[in-house]
This record gives C-alpha cells, sequence and structure tokens, in this order.
C-alpha cells in the first residue's frame, strides 16, 4: 500500500470516493469523510453507524460511495470494525484500511463502550469521530460532547437553565488514557494537518483515533459557506485544539500567539446567541483551565 | 460412510465447541456467560493451540460480540458466536440487523431464563423472545444433537437459496453442562459435507460493495425476499439431512420428530431436553396399553405449521409444553402452535402447560400427570387451557 | 471532467430481483443540483490554481484533472464555501437563473 504522506491539496486524488451524498449544504462531517477517504483510497472498508452521513448516503439505490462501505449499528462502530479487519486478516485479505466513521454521540455516547473495546483489542483499524457537537441527524439534541451553553433542542435555553450545562468530555484524553499508540484532534477549519493526521493513522499497525471538529451549519445556526472558517476559528479562539498522541506523549501541533475573541466566535452561531456576559466568563474560565494544563503537561 | 467418528465423553458446551472447530469457522468473536462460558473457553483453547485457526476476538458486550461477526461476515469470513439469557437480550437489536442482512453467522444460545428474579438455570425465554428476529432456530435434545446442529447449521445458513443466520439452542446446565458420550465426526467427513464458505454477499476490494445499507421505498421488499427465502428451508433442512445422515449416520426427524404419533390419541409437544423425560413417560405408558404419543418441536424458526396441523389432525387431545410464558397471555410455542392447529377442520383439544421456568424441574411424575390430563382431554373432559406444571399454586 | 455517472435504474419488479445483501456502490441515480439556489463560478483568469476550493467542497464537485478547475454543477449544492474560502476572489456565487444559465 502507498503510505506516503499527503499533507496538501496538491497531494490529493482527483478521484472522489464519496459522492452525491445528501448532507446539507455546507456539512462540515461529510468534508471530513471526504477527505480522509482520498487520503486513504479505494482499498477500504468503511462502516458508518447512524448519523447524518449513513442516513444521507447509503439509500438504496443511490449509493454515495464507491468503496466498500456499510452501516454498523448505532453503539458497535468498534466491534464492527475489529470484526472486518479480524475477518480480512483471516481469509488473508492485505493492503486495505478498514475505517470507521462515527458522529460525537456515535463516540462519547453510545458508542463508547465498543471503541473502548476495540482501542483494547488494538485491531489495525482507524476511527474518526466526526464531531459537530449534538445528535444532528435526529434533530439537534445534546450529545456526550455538546459544549456548556449550547442550545440544543433537548437543551433549551431559558431563564432558568442557558442550554447544555456539561462540560464537552474529553474523548481525546479518555482515548490516550488506553495506552492507543497514534490518537489526533483535528478540525476542518485546518484541512492540511486533519489529511497529515489521517496520513499517519493509516501508517499505524494498531488502533489510530482521529477526533476531527466538523461545524454543522444546520444545528449551530451560521451561513453554510462559513464552516471551515468557524472550524478555524474554533482553534483560533482556543476552545478547540489541534494534538497528537503518540508513544505516550501529548503534543501540541498549533499554539496560537494570542487566542481570538471567545465571544466573537459564539455569536456567529445562533446555538450559542442567548449567552450573557457570565457564561461567556465561565467558557472563558474553562479554557484557560485547559490550556494551562496543555502548556504545563504537553509537548509545546 | 466416511471415516468413523470417535467416541468421546463431554459436555454439551465442549460438544459444540468440538462442532465449532471441525466447522473451521474464520472469526469467533464471544462475550461470556453462565452458562455459554465452557464453549467460549474451550474454543479459546483450541485457537491457542492451533487446532481451530482462526481469529478470536475477546469483545467486550453481546451486543459487541455480534457486530463484530457481523463486521467479518461482511468480509465474507466464516464466523461463531455464542450467548445465553440477558446476553441474547442485549444483542437483540444486531439480530434483525443480521438476519435483514442476510449473513449466515451461527450462535450457539445456551437456553437461560431472564432476570427478574434473577435465575441461573434453563427455561426457553430467552430465545422465544428474539422469534421474530429473522433468524433460524433449533432446540437440541442432547449433546449429540447439538454438536449435529452446529455442523448442519453452517450447511443450512450458507445455503444460496438461504443466506440466514442460525442458532442453536441448548439447554442451560441440563445440557450445556452434563456430560454424555457423543460421537465426535472424523475431520475429513465435515470437510466434505461442509466445504468453506463462499460468498457474494460481502465487500470486496475488486468490486466494491455495500452491505447494510438503506432502503426506504424498498424495504417491504427487501423484507419479504427474507421470508420467501425463510420458506426455502424446510426443503433445505430435509436435504442436508439426508446428506449429513448418508455420512455420518445420524439423522433428527426434520422439523417436527415425531415418537409414537400415529396412532395416539393425545400427543405432547416439548422443545429441548425435556423431551427426553416425555419419551421415557411414553414408553412407560404405552406399555399400559395408554395411547400416547410425542412429538419433538425442533425448528421455531421456520415454525413447523404443517407438521403440527398433521398431527394434529391424528389424535383428540394435544399439549404443548412450554417452558416460558408470555406474560398477560399464554406460552409462546402454543400461541404458535394453536395457530397452526386452527386451519384444520377438527383440531383437538388443545392444552398449555407452562412449567420449569427458571429451571423448575419437570420430572417423570409431573410428565405423567401431563399425558394424564391430555388423556382425560381426549375423553372429553373440559379444563382450563394454560395450566400450570409443579408450581405453587392452586 | 472525471465525476461519477449517474445512472438510469430500474426497480426490480419481483421480489427475486432484490439483491440478496451486498449491492454494488458508486450508484448514482439522482442529481442535487435541485438544492441549489445560488451557483458557485470560477473566474479563471484570476484562479490561481492554489486548489483550496478543490479541498474545503464538501461535496467534492471541483475537479481539478483539467487545465482549468471545473464544477460538477449537478451535485454543487450551492453552499459557497468555495467561494468563502478562495483568497483571491475568483469564485463568485451567482443566483440561478440571473445569468442566463439557469438549470
Amino acid at each position: 500500500m502507498d503510505e506516503k504522506m499527503v499533507t496538501n491539496a496538491g497531494d490529493l486524488t482527483n478521484t472522489e470516493f464519496f459522492y452525491g451524498h445528501r448532507a446539507c449544504a455546507g456539512c462540515g462531517g461529510s468534508l471530513a469523510l471526504r477527505l480522509a477517504m482520498k487520503v486513504l483510497g479505494p482499498r477500504i472498508f468503511v462502516a458508518i453507524p447512524a448519523n447524518c452521513m449513513s442516513a444521507t448516503s447509503f439509500l438504496y439505490p443511490q449509493v454515495s460511495f464507491s468503496v466498500n462501505a456499510m452501516i454498523s449499528p448505532f453503539p458497535a462502530t468498534g466491534a464492527v470494525l475489529s470484526g472486518i479487519e479480524a475477518g480480512a486478516r483471516a481469509l488473508g485479505i492485505r493492503d486495505h484500511h478498514v475505517v470507521g466513521f462515527a458522529g460525537d454521540g456515535g463516540t462519547a455516547d453510545i458508542g463508547i463502550q465498543a471503541l473502548s473495546g476495540a482501542i483494547d483489542r488494538g485491531d489495525r483499524i482507524i476511527y474518526v469521530c466526526y464531531d459537530n457537537e449534538a445528535y444532528m441527524n435526529t434533530g439537534i439534541q445534546k450529545s456526550g460532547l455538546t459544549p456548556y451553553g449550547s442550545r440544543t433542542t433537548t437543551t433549551p435555553a431559558g431563564k432558568n437553565i442557558p442550554g447544555a450545562v456539561g462540560r464537552k468530555k474529553d474523548m481525546f484524553g479518555i482515548v490516550a488514557a488506553h495506552g492507543i499508540k497514534y490518537a489526533a484532534t483535528a478540525s476542518i477549519g485546518y484541512p492540511e494537518d486533519y489529511l497529515r493526521k489521517i496520513s499517519k493513522a493509516a501508517m499505524c499497525k494498531t488502533t489510530s483515533y482521529i477526533h476531527v471538529l466538523a461545524p454543522c451549519s444546520t444545528g449551530w445556526g451560521f451561513p453554510a459557506e462559513e464552516t471551515v472558517d468557524i472550524g478555524r476559528e474554533a482553534v483560533d479562539c482556543g476552545l478547540w485544539y489541534l494534538a497528537e498522541y503518540e508513544k505516550g506523549d501529548f503534543i501540541l501541533n498549533r499554539k496560537p500567539k494570542e487566542f481570538s475573541s471567545i465571544s466573537e466566535y459564539l455569536k456567529r452561531q445562533a446555538r450559542f446567541r442567548h449567552l450573557g456576559e457570565k457564561e461567556i466568563e465561565e467558557i472563558t474560565v474553562g479554557r484557560d483551565e485547559k490550556w494551562k494544563k496543555i502548556m504545563k503537561n504537553w509537548r509545546v | 460412510m466416511g471415516m468413523p467418528g470417535r467416541k468421546v465423553f463431554i459436555s454439551g458446551d465442549e460438544a459444540v465447541a468440538e462442532a465449532v472447530r471441525l466447522a473451521r469457522p474464520n472469526v469467533i468473536s464471544a462475550y461470556p456467560i453462565t452458562p455459554q462460558t465452557v464453549t467460549v473457553e474451550r474454543i479459546s483453547e483450541f485457537v491457542e493451540d492451533g487446532s481451530l485457526k482462526a481469529e478470536y476476538l475477546h469483545v467486550e458486550s453481546e451486543h459487541s460480540a455480534m457486530s463484530a461477526a457481523l463486521g467479518a461476515a461482511a468480509v465474507g469470513a466464516r464466523t461463531f458466536t455464542a450467548t445465553s439469557s440477558q446476553g441474547l437480550l442485549y444483542m437483540a437489536e444486531t439480530l434483525p440487523y443480521v438476519s435483514g442482512a442476510r449473513f449466515p453467522i451461527v450462535m450457539m444460545n445456551a437456553n437461560r431464563t431472564l432476570a427478574t428474579p434473577w435465575a441461573l438455570l434453563s427455561d426457553h425465554r430467552d430465545s422465544l423472545s428474539q422469534l421474530d428476529s429473522g433468524w433460524i432456530q433449533v432446540y437440541c435434545e442432547n449433546a449429540q444433537e447439538a454438536m449435529d446442529m452446529i455442523i448442519q447449521a453452517y450447511r443450512i445458513a450458507e445455503d444460496p437459496r438461504v443466506m440466514t443466520p442460525f442458532m442453536v439452542n441448548l439447554d442451560g446446565f441440563i445440557l450445556t453442562h452434563t456430560y454424555e458420550m457423543v460421537d465426535l465426526p472424523a475431520q475429513e467427513n465435515v470437510d466434505r459435507f461442509l466445504p468453506p464458505y463462499r460468498t457474494a454477499n460481502r465487500m470486496d476490494l475488486d468490486d466494491p460493495k455495500t452491505v447494510c445499507y438503506a432502503a426506504l421505498d424498498d424495504y417491504m421488499e427487501f423484507h419479504l425476499k427474507q421470508e420467501l427465502d425463510m420458506r426455502k428451508v424446510p426443503g433445505v433442512i430435509e436435504e442436508v439431512e439426508l446428506e449429513f445422515k448418508g455420512i455420518f449416520g445420524r439423522s433428527y426427524g426434520g422439523l417436527v420428530e415425531k415418537y409414537c404419533c400415529e396412532d395416539a390419541e393425545a400427543v405432547l409437544m416439548t422443545l429441548g431436553s425435556v423431551t427426553g423425560t416425555a419419551r421415557a413417560v411414553v414408553d412407560a405408558m404405552r406399555m399400559e396399553g395408554k395411547m400416547v404419543g410425542l412429538a419433538k418441536i425442533r425448528f421455531m424458526r421456520p415454525f413447523p405449521a404443517a407438521e403440527i396441523a398433521g398431527i394434529a389432525g391424528n389424535t383428540k387431545a394435544m399439549g404443548i409444553l412450554d417452558r416460558d410464558l408470555s406474560v398477560g397471555y399464554e406460552g409462546i410455542v402454543f400461541t404458535n402452535a394453536r395457530s397452526a392447529v386452527c386451519e384444520i377442520e377438527s383440531p383437538p383439544r388443545m392444552i398449555n402447560f407452562i412449567g420449569g421456568l427458571g429451571g423448575r424441574n419437570i420430572s417423570k411424575e409431573d410428565m405423567r400427570q401431563i399425558f394424564d390430563q391430555l388423556m382425560q382431554a381426549a375423553r372429553g373432559e373440559q379444563g382450563e387451557r394454560v395450566r400450570f406444571v409443579n408450581a405453587r399454586c392452586e | 471532467m472525471e465525476r461519477p455517472l449517474v445512472v438510469k435504474f430500474k426497480r426490480p419488479d419481483s421480489i427475486r430481483d432484490y439483491p440478496c445483501g451486498a449491492f454494488r456502490v458508486g450508484t448514482l441515480v439522482q442529481e442535487n443540483s435541485g438544492w441549489r439556489v445560488f451557483r458557485p463560478v470560477i473566474d479563471t483568469g484570476k484562479c490561481i490554481k492554489c486548489l483550496r476550493c478543490f479541498l474545503v467542497c464538501p461535496d467534492g464537485v471541483i475537479d481539478k484533472s483539467g487545465e482549468d478547475l471545473e464544477i460538477d454543477y449537478r451535485f454543487c449544492k450551492g453552499c459557497g464555501v468555495c467561494a468563502y474560502e478562495c483568497k483571491v476572489g475568483a469564485i463568485v456565487m451567482m443566483r440561478e437563473g440571473d445569468d442566463g444559465n439557469a438549470r
């Protein structure tokens, strides 16, 4: 298998493996899938649990993949990926990649058990969590990765409760705590960084995990053309970060000289527009605490 | 007949493990649950010692056990998993998933009751709750039948006309943990009977495919296709059983095994290991000149409606012994059987005996009382439709 | 342009003809162009071929195989990410119908 690093658009094949899907215009998740598959190439087995990507791409007879692909049971992405790889191993199938694309709920909530089991087994699979911070496919309900203050249809913002009140689960940390060989965070706002990480995952001989922030114009409430820019700003304002976990070390890939305005990032999105100064202050404190730990404990 | 088998003294769980080794699956994924554990322990040993060349996946739940088998089947692997009771229900979501995707996964289910109250022993509440999952279901009477049915299960499930998953049920502890003399077939005979699995229903790097996709406007047709193919299963079972008999010298009577039914005035229908007790009681009562008969329902899906109606048309009273209870109605086997029988012109009097729940023993004395009640019904005595066997109640 | 073709699909007449499991991939029977209100138009004179638009298109409708970048309007949903991200302003979003090229 050709395992050269893909780090920019020029390296990418012109061939599309994920095409004609019915995702919303400007869908961040579909960009995450499209780019990953272009890096991994045609010899792949793809498993996708219930999420927007499976719901919009497997509608018999319109199948928007030109590679092997299946819908996995919602809680079972990790297990299905393991099974595919074990089957391929047993049957002597070579030179392929097994990749899963689960959403934030499919990863951090209902799928966390199967993901944990898969990492524990260490089969050679690539697990991509495309994180759009809520259950979008079912109509924007709160997931374990919905950030504080976010208005969803199950965390309505009102006089008493400012939307979601939990903290976004630290999936990257949870995955790293398994002692995984390679894990990374990414954002579709920094596509070259994401391509590089998918390339590295492809070279991994055991389970790897990529957590890519994938803004959702429908669920977050911003104009469709701003998808990539919002993904970039999430990193620039410090509410998301680009990092890797490799050989037991956390490595920060991008250290903003100074953070862009959290308030501006939030105000661009309908889901945060109700937030007052107090809540924004709380979010800022949360960011600063996280970054204090990053700067102290990670390689920068 | 090919090479003779070898007599071994093993438990039902071990018989299943031996059968799995003989069937040469590519991938086994399983999560331990009593009383299935001995099977997966033995299989793990076979993988360790190299006598079974397969990938063994240690999964974190029954849901993942079936999902991993699904993934492996999706690239064309022959797979095996085993579970029981709560485990079967925990994987319930994946059962129609697998059957709808037409993957011939074979699973052993060690029948065990459902909580709560918690209990370890056997009844059929677990597997009968999954009758509608689109799986073939067989119930075994002893370790030999369990072994033979695992081997046959792959042949039937993988038949291109069938392509349907197969659940082999055996009673927890009563079969899984008791030792019997079992004829262990020679590997070369099994290889002759069961060639390697080849299928077009798989993802393929040279000719990419989707499996487990969505169908909105066509959902009904896909589901009906499953039904039409399931209707071919009785014929395939018959063929496979005939061939099996030719090679291994054993057969089990197809969907329903009849015992002394031809001239019986009262027939009892059973599932699984309790059939042995019933057979002994039929023998004893026949010696006394009592015209009783027995029918062992082997397959619950596809359901042997015609066979059951045939037996019913030839007797005056028919009992169904259910080791389950659909709370709010009656036994599940009874509901199914009565639906088959109501088609015939003059149906026999039908009684549902519910017993053995949570592993409660059904003794020969209990069995004799069941047959006595059936003989009374055959003579025209009226009574309750649903009767509880050996229960502390009025 | 190297983008998948749309094929005519004939629904099976009988249940027998439905697939028993696996179904071929890459079967496109419908276009997505009906979604579009604005269409991106590339000014090839201004385009510096940095491939940013090709990179960030969620639908992969920008083809880089030819001399100039080309847009597959059959599947472009008109989200506008390409125009927003274009560093040299070489892509403009035009309302469908305004350019005399209504779909």
